[in-house]
């Protein structure tokens, strides 16, 4: 069962073939068997899911059940779960039962999908590899050695040994895109504002954007299409209709103009990871979609400008944590100051700190204008770079990132070197666009992503295209050797 | 550019960030290479380029002026560190 799509599931449990409680089981089961290789669920709800299950399978027989009526799933947790730890992978929130439910969360319920649990990730979704999360990396099911990327890495893990079939995750500069190419499976970072932040606990507000990873693009777009909502809660969500994006998904791509940007095909680009995606490419064309040669010349300021913004963003969301009504608290403060300082000092792990510390700095007296004055202007011009672009494209392709999975540790001591990590997947959070990840080859014996960047408000083209992709090429039904031995049956 | 130790001391404080005498060498350095990563930025020409704060250009948006959401003070305090007769508790301020 679990190397069903979620379409599938969701036809097997109409046609009665199983039950969701059979179904929930059998997920539970992989979990409580295999999760401790690869440390990518930190909490399970088996009671909650269980029960939830044999609600599914009543609202089933008789014959009122919503969209993802039984489907079993897996939360970031970084989405807050009623009565659940909300942990965002960090000792600060270790202890932190939310007393309500994400927005995120309230739709999955509302389409009666099944929560098996909450999925590890980079402390406050600050990373590349999941190795800042204070629960311990989470391990690439193609090679243990090696990381799943981040921040949604758990997410990717999870999803890539089929311990669920879908998982949330969240993108602030890669986080659903980068982990999903690492981890060989499908993801989608949709337009800023189309999925509401409201119970997403916030890293950096105008580039954190909440989207769905699973195996195939059909399975995005059904959870997408449940994802996505207006949202009152949220002031920066956009108050436009959900298309439901399984319905577009068998257009014809023939005349598709995808726009190849030189800068994404540059030094530092893998060339086992440049061929898989030229390779992809060619397999488009193949399919009627024909290539346009564009220019995004600010590309190279991307990161530098990502680095200026996101941790400025940060250092004032993360004000918030400071011992006095929720999370971690230090031990026997002597004074107010102590308490708050220590509080951080201690729950907060060095990433985070070392964000909270840059944002500081950027947003100082004297720093302002030539850092986060700069970094917005730069902005601007990566946003005008894109509109160019698009006023000739109907998508844009390249490679999510430079190459495959990295071994834990292999980025040593210097932060811009795991910075770097995310140069092709920053600029899309920077202009507010969405993009996608689905897998588009091997090198090493690790996955490849191929990125798909569309156009504000595109997503359901983009799944189209991804789609259509997948029925000619075979590399998401790929799984990783570790998960064909010893899985629970 | 080389961040100097005092700097590093001064952010912490304004960080809220207690920050182990014997690491903050390592903290200056690791701070000097992401500050030498946004230096980058300095070079780019912004000439009459305005600031971009949200990709959509979103206006803030307006709510009735009614009562949306009830009391949920014990809710929230339960997962509080410290709270006594609905307040929450913080170390001594005033002596």
């Amino acid at each position: 069962m679990h190397n069903l799509t979620i379409a599938e599931l969701v036809a097997g449990l109409r046609s009665k073939t199983f039950t969701s409680v059979e179904l929930t089981q059998h997920f539970l089961a992989r979990i409580a068997n295999l999760n401790a290789d690869y440390n990518a669920v930190i909490t399970v709800t088996a009671e909650q899911a269980l029960a939830a299950a044999a609600a599914a399978d009543k609202r089933l027989a008789a014959g009122n059940a919503p969209a993802l009526c039984g489907v079993p799933m897996l939360h970031k947790d970084i989405f807050c779960t009623n009565g659940v730890r909300t942990s965002c992978g960090s000792k600060m929130l270790d202890n932190f039962v939310p007393p309500y439910d994400a927005t995120v969360v309230e739709n999955f319920a509302r389409d009666g999908a099944v929560i098996l649990g909450k999925t590890n990730m980079d402390e406050f979704a600050m990373g590349s590899s999941n190795e800042t999360s204070y629960y311990g990396p989470v391990k690439n099911p193609w090679a243990l050695d090696c990381v799943p990327g981040g921040s949604s890495g758990g997410s990717a893990a999870a999803v890539a040994a089929r311990l669920a079939p879908g998982a949330t995750a969240t993108d602030t500069g890669g986080s659903i895109r980068q982990p999903a190419a690492l981890c060989g499976i499908s993801g989608i970072k949709p337009t800023y504002g189309r999925v509401s932040r409201w119970g997403m606990i916030a890293f950096a507000s105008s580039l954190d954007q909440g989207g769905p990873m699973a195996r195939t693009a059909e399975d995005c777009a059904i959870m997408l299409s449940c994802m996505a909502s207006y949202d009152e809660k949220d002031s920066t969500s956009v108050d436009q209709p959900v298309p439901d994006y399984s319905s577009t998904l068998n257009r014809p791509i023939k005349g598709l103009k995808i726009g190849v940007p030189k800068e994404y095909f540059s030094e530092g680009l893998h060339p086992g990871t440049e061929a898989a995606v030229r390779q992809a490419l060619a397999d488009l064309v193949a399919q009627g979609a024909e290539l346009v040669d564009i220019s995004l010349p600010n590309s190279a300021l991307s990161v530098p400008a990502y680095y200026v913004i996101a941790p400025a963003e940060a250092s004032a969301n993360l004000s918030r944590f400071d011992g006095v009504r929720y999370g971690y608290r230090c031990d026997e403060p002597k004074d107010l100051q102590d308490m708050y300082c220590r509080t951080r000092g201690e729950g907060f792990g060095e990433e985070v700190q070392r964000r909270i510390l840059i944002g500081t700095y950027c947003l100082s007296a004297g720093y302002y204008d030539a850092y986060y004055g700069k970094a917005q202007q730069v902005r601007q011009l990566i946003q005008q770079d894109f509109t160019r672009a698009f006023a000739q494209v109907d998508v844009i392709m390249g490679p999510t990132c430079p190459s495959p999975a990295f071994k834990f540790g292999s980025k040593g001591d210097d932060p811009v070197a795991m910075y770097l990590e995310d140069i092709y997947t920053i600029a899309t959070n920077l202009a507010g666009l969405p993009g996608m990840s689905i897998p588009c080859g091997m090198v090493e014996d690790k996955p490849v992503g191929l990125q798909i960047i569309g156009n504000y408000f595109d997503e359901a083209l983009m799944l189209n295209v991804a789609h259509q992709f997948q029925q000619a090429t075979d590399w998401h039904n790929l799984a990783p050797a570790s998960i064909q031995q010893g899985a629970a049956q | 550019m080389g961040i100097e130790r005092s700097e590093i001391e001064k952010l912490a404080t304004l960080s809220r960030i207690a920050i182990d005498e014997g690491t903050i060498s390592d903290v200056a350095r690791r701070l000097d290479s992401v500050l030498q990563l946004v230096d980058q930025l300095q070079a780019a020409d912004t000439t009459g380029i305005d600031a971009m704060a949200h990709p959509m250009q979103a206006i803030q948006r307006l709510r009735d002026d009614r009562v949306s959401e009830l009391n949920q003070r014990d809710a929230l305090q339960a997962i509080a560190p410290a709270v006594e007769d609905g307040l929450f508790l913080v170390p001594k301020v005033i002596e």
